[in-house]
């Protein structure tokens, strides 16, 4: 018998082949209907919390340059914009006046920026020498020890989180310079939907 | 997973290298088996590059269409390098036209040129899973099972290495054209049957299934469907009896 013969075989015979599809419909089905989901209530509702697209971001509260704090949770219910940078990184020189550009425009309809300094590679006053060269309006938070960029398991960057009204992360961007287009439609898409 | 790596001011995405190495790799073993079914292999090289190209394109103009007047206010957003600004169907649809009147253009015969496609698109496949695997997309359900990886602030199935497996396994099924003669379209269709039989395995590890009314995973459904679909019209086109004894 060649290697050929014996899918030929099958192939050649009708019944046999229509048998053959019968047998995987009855399979394939049974795999399908065991691997069903719970309902969302049964599995408990809301996604956990990690650093991607889909589930709650992870919160966290951190000292905001100039006093005061900001605390993650305590914003939901607006589209907000998670942007971890340095002064020294070019990429994030680069991007942060679009992302100016989209608050001044979006702030009113409900976005809220809040731009994380990775302080523990960066400086304070590196920090706000930025913020004043970049005439910044949002709230820049400083991640002194670190303790943010690695529960968001920071790669590079900058690295950007689009969190929706209900805390769940939608997009995440690493690297950079965002093109405009990209800051705003991916704000766009969150603010479209109902609060 | 190693979805970064960071080398001075700039993020290299290790997927996307992946993914260029799948089609470096693609467009390599599509032009050797178009040479040996004896096709004109530049020809289909074109096709499929070109298919590529209107891939990309129709997949970013899509994406500027559902955003319209951000594009209008900066155009040349349309040509950033940011992958996240694609949409992928539209991109697939596009390609595949672009692709098909290319190849009718050019006279290409349809089902040798499928089989001719299908190791190509086998090794893609590949690539594609070794990209799960980079980014961490494409995750598995929690488990508890020995071999589970902490994925994601849980253990999970590792979804990305059974993808990997299995599509190895169907690259060297394809590779080796057990069904019919070469060219007729038949070892196209049993990469697509293949291909839909493992996504229809490896969904029910998966953590993060598009879900439909009633638990259904939508992948499934659909991945049983093509793979009823392509078995059905394996036997469609396997030769009439007359030519079958020519052989």
């Amino acid at each position: 018998m060649t290697k050929r013969q014996l899918p030929d075989t099958w192939l050649q015979n009708r019944k046999r082949w229509t048998a053959l599809l019968i047998a995987v419909f009855l399979l394939g089905g049974a795999w399908t209907q065991i691997s069903r989901l719970p309902p969302p209530d049964a599995a408990g509702g809301a996604p956990p919390a990690s650093p991607r697209e889909g589930f709650a971001a992870p919160d966290f509260t951190l000292e905001l340059l100039g006093g005061g704090t900001v605390t993650l949770s305590e914003l939901r219910g607006q589209a907000v914009m998670v942007n971890l940078w340095a002064s020294w990184c070019p990429p994030c020189r680069a991007e942060m006046p679009a992302i100016e550009r989209a608050y001044q425009d979006l702030k009113d309809d409900g976005l809220l920026v809040v731009a994380v300094n990775t302080t523990y590679q960066d400086s304070e006053a590196a920090a706000a020498g930025f913020v004043a060269e970049f005439g910044l309006t949002f709230p820049v938070a400083l991640d002194r020890n670190g303790a943010v960029s690695n529960r968001y398991q920071l790669r590079g960057l900058p690295s950007t989180y689009f969190i929706d009204r209900q805390g769940i992360i939608r997009s995440v961007v690493v690297g950079g310079p965002m093109s405009e287009g990209l800051i705003r439609a991916k704000i766009e898409e969150i603010l479209k939907e109902t609060p | 997973m190693y979805p970064y790596l960071s080398l001075g001011p700039l993020v290299v995405q290790l997927p996307g290298l992946a993914l260029l190495a799948g089609v470096y790799l693609a467009l390599l073993l599509t032009e050797k088996r178009a040479a040996h079914l004896k096709l004109n292999k530049e020809h289909v090289y074109n096709m499929v590059f070109w298919g590529l190209v209107a891939g990309i394109v129709g997949a970013r103009l899509a994406y500027a269409t559902r955003f319209l007047s951000v594009y209008l206010e900066s155009p040349l957003s349309l040509l950033a390098l940011n992958p996240q600004t694609l949409s992928p169907v539209d991109g697939i649809l596009t390609g595949l036209l672009v692709a098909g009147v290319y190849g009718r253009r050019k006279n290409l015969p349809l089902r040798p040129t499928l089989d001719a496609l299908a190791p190509g698109l086998a090794a893609f496949m590949v690539a594609v899973g070794v990209a799960h695997f980079l980014s961490g997309d494409a995750f598995g359900a929690p488990t508890d099972l020995p071999w589970g990886i902490y994925l994601w602030d849980a253990y999970r199935h590792p979804t990305q290495i059974y993808e990997v497996i299995l599509a190895l396994g169907v690259f060297l099924a394809v590779w080796k054209q057990p069904l019919g003669r070469p060219g007729d379209g038949l070892n196209f269709l049993l990469l697509v049957a293949l291909s839909g039989g493992a996504r229809l395995f490896l969904e029910a590890f998966r953590g993060d299934s598009l879900v439909w009314d009633g638990g259904w995973r939508a992948a499934q459904i659909v991945s049983l469907a093509v793979v009823l679909l392509s078995l059905a019209l394996m036997q469609k086109w396997y030769p009439p009896l007359q030519n079958r004894q020519k052989r």
